[in-house]
C-alpha cells in the first residue's frame, strides 16, 4: 500500500466517521424523542395491557385477562367497535366522494376559484371542539338552523344529537362539514392539475365523451391521491373523539359511544389503565390490519405513472 | 381569460348546433358551486348571528336571520363570565413554545437526514415516516403516568416539552423534502470557506427555506391552538385550561345561574375560531403549499 493511498483511505474512514458522528448529532432531538415519547410508551403500554393497573395500585400480572375480559366480558367492547366501523363505512367514502367532487368543480376553471377555495376549506380551520360546540347549535331541536330549514320544507326535524337514531348521522354530518373541504380536497386538486392535458387532448380526438376521459383518464391518473386519502380518512375514522365527545359524550344511550371513547373513558374516567391499555393495542392492530391489507389492494387499482 | 375563451370557441367549432348545451352546463357548474359555498359558510354565518343576539332571541321560533336586538356587548362579557384572557394567554404561550420548538427543532432533524449519510439513515427516515400513522391513544396512557411521576399533570409542560424533542414528524418530512431541492453546491461552497456543520445549517439553508418553514410555523401553530385531547387530559384546574377545553365550560358547567348561554357560547366560539381564520387568508399560499406537500409520494 502507498503511502498515497494510505492517506486517500484514512481521508476516507475520517468523513465517514465524521458523516456519522454530525448526522446523529442532528437529528439527536428526533431520536431522543422517539426513544422518550414514542418507543418507550409503546412498550409500556403493551406490558400494561398485560396487567392489572388501576393507578392507585401497582401493576399485577393479568396475562391474557385483559383481552379475554375485552373479547368475552366487556358489553361495550363489540357495540363501541360496530358503532366505529358504521361511522367508519358512511364517513370515508362519503367524505372521499365529497371531497372529489369539490375538487372537481374548483378544477372546472369557474372564474373565482380561490374564493370557492377558501369557503369550502374555512370549516376545516375550526377548532374541532368549537366546530362540535357550533354543531350542536345548529342541531338544536327546537330553535336550530337545521330543522328550522326543515320546517320550511314540511319536515319535522328530528332531535338529532338527542336521538338514538339521529345521532350518529348528525356526528356523521359535522365530520363531513369540517373535512370535506379540507386537506383531502386540495390533495385531489393537486392530483387532477398534474393530469397532464395532452391525455385529455388524444382521448377527445378519438372522440371520448367526459364520463369516459373521467373514468379511463382522471380516475387512474389520481388513483395515488385516492389511496393516500383513503388510507388517511381510514385512520382518522377509527380514532374520532372530540366531536363524539363534546357533542353527546358517547349518548344518548351510547349510541355514539365511539372506540376512542371507550379508551378514554377506561383511562381517564375510570383509571383503568391496565385495560384501556388493551383496548389501545386493539386499536393499533385494527389499525395494522386495515393499513396492510389497504396496502396490499393498492397494488391492483393504484396506477403509479413512471413506473412499469 | 383562458376559461372564457377556449370551451365556447371549440363547442362552436365542432358541434355547432349543441354549443348552447355548453352554456347551460356552464350554469349549472356555477350555481351548484354557489349553493354549495353557502352551505359551507351557513354553521359560521349562524354562529356569528347567534352570538350578537341577546338570549330571549335565541330561543324564538322562528328564529332570526339577523338579530333585531343587536348585542356586541356578548363579545365583551364572555372576557368577564369566565377566565377568558387567561385562557387567552395559556394558548398564546403554549402555541408560542410549540412554533418555536416545531420550526427549529425539525429543521434541524431534516438538516440531519437530507445532509448526512449516517449508518441506518434510511431505516431511521422510514420509521419517522410511520411514527406519523400511529394512534395518539397507544402512547398517551404511558406518558399521562410519566407525567404524572414527573408531577407535571396539571401544568403546561406536556403540552410543551414533547414538541422539543423531534418537532413533529410530519414537519421533518416536509422540510427534509424542501432541503433536498437546495443544491449541495451551496453547503460545498460554504464548507470551502471554513463553515462549519451550523454555520451551513443557519447561515445556508435556513435562509433558503423560507417558505418551508412558514409552512411548518402556520400548521405548528394550529396544530397547538386546536388541541383538545391534550388539554383534556394533562390539565385540571380551571385557570390553567387552553381555548378550546375552556370553550366547552359554557356548555357543561353552571356557573351564575341557570339562565341560558347559548349566545356567550357561540360568541366564545367565534372569537377561539377567529385567529386560525385570519392567519388563513394572511398566508394562505404556504397553506396550500404545505398540504400540497403532505400528499405528494402517498
Amino acid at each position: 500500500m502507498t503511502a498515497e493511498a494510505a492517506s486517500r483511505l484514512h481521508k476516507a474512514s475520517q468523513w465517514k466517521r465524521r458523516q456519522n458522528l454530525l448526522g446523529y448529532l442532528w437529528i439527536s432531538p428526533w431520536l431522543l424523542g422517539f426513544v422518550i415519547f414514542t418507543a418507550g410508551p409503546m412498550i409500556a403500554s403493551l406490558v400494561l395491557s398485560f396487567t392489572n393497573y388501576r393507578i392507585i395500585n401497582v401493576p399485577k400480572w393479568a396475562g391474557l385477562g385483559n383481552y379475554v375480559y375485552a373479547l368475552t366480558k366487556d358489553e361495550l367492547f363489540w357495540p363501541s367497535l360496530g358503532i366505529t366501523f358504521y361511522y367508519m363505512l358512511i364517513a370515508v367514502p362519503t367524505g372521499l366522494l365529497g371531497s372529489l367532487l369539490l375538487a372537481m368543480l374548483l378544477n372546472q376553471r369557474v372564474r373565482g376559484e380561490s374564493i370557492f377555495r377558501t369557503l369550502f376549506y374555512l370549516p376545516s380551520l375550526t377548532p374541532a371542539a368549537a366546530a362540535a360546540l357550533l354543531w350542536a347549535w345548529l342541531l338544536h331541536a327546537e330553535v336550530g338552523l337545521v330543522n328550522y330549514l326543515l320546517s320550511l320544507i314540511g319536515i319535522k326535524g328530528p332531535p338529532w344529537l338527542g336521538s338514538v337514531r339521529w345521532a350518529m348521522p348528525a356526528i356523521i354530518l359535522i365530520t363531513l362539514w369540517t373535512s370535506m373541504g379540507g386537506g383531502r380536497m386540495i390533495i385531489f386538486l393537486a392530483g387532477l392539475q398534474g393530469v397532464p392535458q395532452e391525455l385529455y387532448e388524444a382521448a377527445e380526438i378519438d372522440g371520448a365523451g367526459g364520463w369516459r376521459k373521467f373514468l379511463h383518464i382522471t380516475l387512474p391518473m389520481i388513483s395515488p391521491t385516492i389511496f393516500f386519502n383513503l388510507v388517511l380518512g381510514i385512520i382518522g375514522a377509527l380514532q374520532v373523539f372530540t366531536t363524539a365527545y363534546i357533542t353527546t359524550k358517547g349518548g344518548p344511550g351510547r349510541a355514539t359511544w365511539f372506540f376512542a371513547l371507550h379508551i378514554y373513558t377506561n383511562a381517564f374516567e375510570y383509571f383503568d389503565m391496565g385495560y384501556a391499555s388493551t383496548l389501545a393495542w386493539f386499536l393499533f392492530l385494527i389499525l395494522l390490519v386495515f393499513t396492510i391489507i389497504q396496502l396490499r389492494l393498492s397494488e391492483m387499482w393504484v396506477y403509479y405513472a413512471g413506473s412499469a | 381569460m383562458e376559461a372564457t375563451s377556449t370551451l365556447p370557441v371549440r363547442a362552436v367549432t365542432r358541434h355547432e348546433r349543441w354549443y348552447w348545451l355548453r352554456y347551460v352546463g356552464r350554469g349549472l357548474i356555477y350555481a351548484f358551486t354557489i349553493a354549495l359555498g353557502i352551505i359551507f359558510m351557513l354553521p359560521f354565518f349562524w354562529a356569528v348571528t347567534s352570538a350578537f343576539k341577546p338570549p330571549w332571541e335565541l330561543y324564538i321560533f322562528p328564529p332570526t336571520w339577523f338579530p333585531r336586538e343587536f348585542r356586541p356587548g356578548n363579545f365583551v362579557q364572555i372576557w368577564q363570565v369566565v377566565p377568558f384572557a387567561r385562557w387567552t394567554l395559556n394558548s398564546v404561550i403554549i402555541a408560542f413554545f410549540n412554533v418555536v420548538a416545531e420550526v427549529f427543532v425539525a429543521s434541524a432533524v431534516a438538516y440531519g437526514f437530507s445532509r448526512y449519510r449516517f449508518a441506518g439513515r434510511d431505516v431511521l427516515f422510514v420509521i419517522l415516516l410511520s411514527t406519523m400513522m400511529l394512534p395518539a391513544y397507544i402512547t398517551i396512557i404511558p406518558a399521562f403516568l410519566m407525567y404524572r411521576a414527573l408531577h407535571w399533570i396539571d401544568t403546561h409542560l406536556p403540552l410543551i416539552v414533547p414538541s422539543f424533542f423531534g418537532g413533529g414528524a410530519f414537519n421533518v418530512f416536509l422540510l427534509r423534502q424542501f432541503f433536498m431541492t437546495i443544491p449541495m453546491d451551496f453547503d460545498e461552497a460554504a464548507y470551502v470557506d471554513g463553515a462549519n456543520s451550523f454555520t451551513i445549517f443557519w447561515k445556508v439553508l435556513m435562509p433558503l427555506s423560507k417558505p418551508a418553514i412558514s409552512t411548518v410555523a402556520i400548521f405548528a401553530f394550529l396544530g397547538s391552538w386546536n388541541n383538545f385531547l391534550g388539554p383534556l387530559i394533562f390539565l385540571n384546574t380551571t385557570s390553567k385550561f387552553t381555548l378550546p377545553l375552556g370553550i366547552t365550560y359554557f356548555r357543561v358547567a353552571p356557573m351564575d345561574s341557570s339562565e341560558p348561554r347559548d349566545h356567550l357560547l357561540m360568541a366564545a366560539s367565534v372569537t377561539v375560531t377567529l385567529p386560525a381564520v385570519i392567519l388563513f387568508f394572511a398566508a394562505q399560499r404556504y397553506f396550500i403549499s404545505g398540504i400540497v406537500m403532505s400528499g405528494l409520494k402517498g
